[in-house]
């Protein structure tokens, strides 16, 4: 216990870090993978092509790597310099993306075809009909799977330890400078994933039920 | 521009269209003048879905020509929804959007592609609410409604559009026997107010009353096009007179 609350301000500010990682990257990523998941149901083939090009070099790339070459390859093109933690950002956004394009086109795969070529029949355009016909009812399904995306990125924030971008991973560094006992340190920082993972899967009963009521 | 010159609403020309191997539609020839009301009838397979679909390029076709009011069906895209919009149609399984009420049904294509303001929108999707007999059933949603009703808010939905003209795809084919009657009540009530309809169906009595013409359709061809009249008494085709014995007889 006296490793927590001899660092308390360390543990508070780490993890909060960890926080902001996250939500900024699960906005973006969710953001950038609905936008994914429509291309690649598109009536237009350079569309589909752009977004199956996209989630096969994403999805089958080591998230690590993703860094790399964000944070040391990626500045050698000399475009726009970016911070590390700007780096961690577009890394861990990019990654994720991918899957969540792919959670957010398993639920589309779930509504009826009906649902699509009734839209069509009424004159509404190909972004009209994913926006107020198709997406809103695949969220139902998406959910859990979704939520499972989101708990493996927040978890994926910690590879940016080995990127000097500080957050909830750097807790143990930090710990072993100072002498302290690592093992009691580490299991209260898997204690602090547990109880930010939780939130989540709060949320997700949350939207399950209140998205099963219309059905 | 006279009546005789004026173009017809939908005029499909030497139409042919392949599903792989399958030949479903051969050199299919069609005319629906502006007010008539087409019904399209033959055994399951013949091609006639097929034909009500490629109208509105639900299906896209291999070669030919089809013309709504005279405008050739543009390729995927803006002006393709342009011309759909004043196209109605009504499925066979119904297709209301299942997260939405009823009335919202109604209201969505004409707020979002005729941006009409939501308040007007939702007095007019209440009137042909009413006008197809399932007004207090607004706030509902479509599971809600029996298959009757589902249908004839799927008729509402599609005429909150004002369509210039309506396609009708096996609209009773799965409802139960006893719901079948207040849907066609509703289709003769939009023929009697001059819509243009084609009408794929197996409902005899629905297209020997309310038809003007009846095309006959058998292994993706048209083979008769005629009067009700001439064609449930004195069939020229064989196919045709195959068909009736087989429909008719029980």
């Amino acid at each position: 216990m006296s490793v927590l609350t001899n660092n308390l301000p360390l543990f508070l500010d780490l993890f909060w870090k960890t926080l902001q990682l996250f939500a900024v990257s699960a906005v973006l990523s969710l953001v950038l993978g609905t936008i994914l998941a429509a291309l690649r149901v598109s009536p237009v083939p350079v569309f589909r092509g752009i977004g199956t090009g996209y989630v096969t070099v994403l999805r089958n790339t080591p998230l690590t790597l993703v860094f790399v070459f964000f944070v040391f390859a990626y500045p050698l093109l000399d475009i726009l310099k970016i911070e590390n933690y700007t780096a961690a950002v577009v890394a861990l956004s990019l990654y994720t993306a991918a899957f969540v394009c792919e959670v957010v086109r398993s639920g589309i795969n779930t509504v009826p075809v009906g649902q699509a070529e009734a839209s069509r029949a009424l004159g509404l355009t190909f972004v009209q009909m994913l926006g107020n016909v198709v997406l809103p009812q695949a969220l139902r399904s998406v959910v859990p799977p979704m939520t499972s995306t989101m708990i493996a990125l927040l978890k994926n924030t910690t590879v940016a330890s080995g990127f000097a971008v500080a957050q909830a991973g750097n807790i143990r560094d930090s710990l072993s400078e100072q002498g302290e006992n690592v093992l009691f340190g580490l299991l209260w920082v898997a204690l602090g994933f547990v109880i930010l993972v939780m939130p989540l899967t709060y949320v997700q009963q949350v939207f399950e039920k209140r998205w099963s009521v219309a059905r | 521009m006279t009546a005789a010159s004026a173009p017809p609403m939908i005029r499909v020309a030497g139409v042919d269209k392949f599903f792989g191997p399958l030949h479903v539609l051969k050199n299919v020839q069609l005319e629906v003048p502006k007010g008539q009301v087409v019904v399209v009838l033959g055994p399951s397979g013949s091609g006639k879905s097929t034909l009500c679909r490629t109208i509105n390029r639900l299906e896209p076709i291999d070669s030919g020509v089809i013309e709504v009011d005279g405008q050739p069906l543009p390729a995927e895209g803006k002006e393709l929804a342009r011309l759909r919009a004043d196209v109605g149609m009504v499925f066979q399984s119904f297709n209301l959007f299942a997260h939405k009420t009823i009335v919202e049904n109604v209201m969505l294509a004409p707020t979002k592609v005729r941006k009409t303001p939501a308040a007007e929108a939702r007095k007019t999707a209440m009137e042909l609410l009413e006008r197809v007999g399932i007004a207090n059933q607004a706030e509902k949603y479509p599971a809600q409604l029996s298959g009757g009703q589902q249908q004839r808010a799927a008729i509402a939905r599609a005429l909150a559009m004002k369509p210039k003209v309506m396609l009708f795809d096996e609209p009773t084919s799965a409802l139960d026997p006893e719901m079948v009657q207040e849907v066609l009540d509703v289709m003769t009530g939009l023929a009697k107010d001059g819509m243009t309809m084609l009408v794929v169906t197996h409902e005899m009595g629905f297209a020997r009353k309310a038809a003007d013409r009846v095309i006959f359709m058998s292994d993706g061809e048209v083979v008769e096009d005629s009067t009700p009249e001439e064609f449930f008494s004195a069939p020229k085709s064989n196919r045709a007179k195959d068909f009736l014995g087989k429909i008719l007889t029980h």
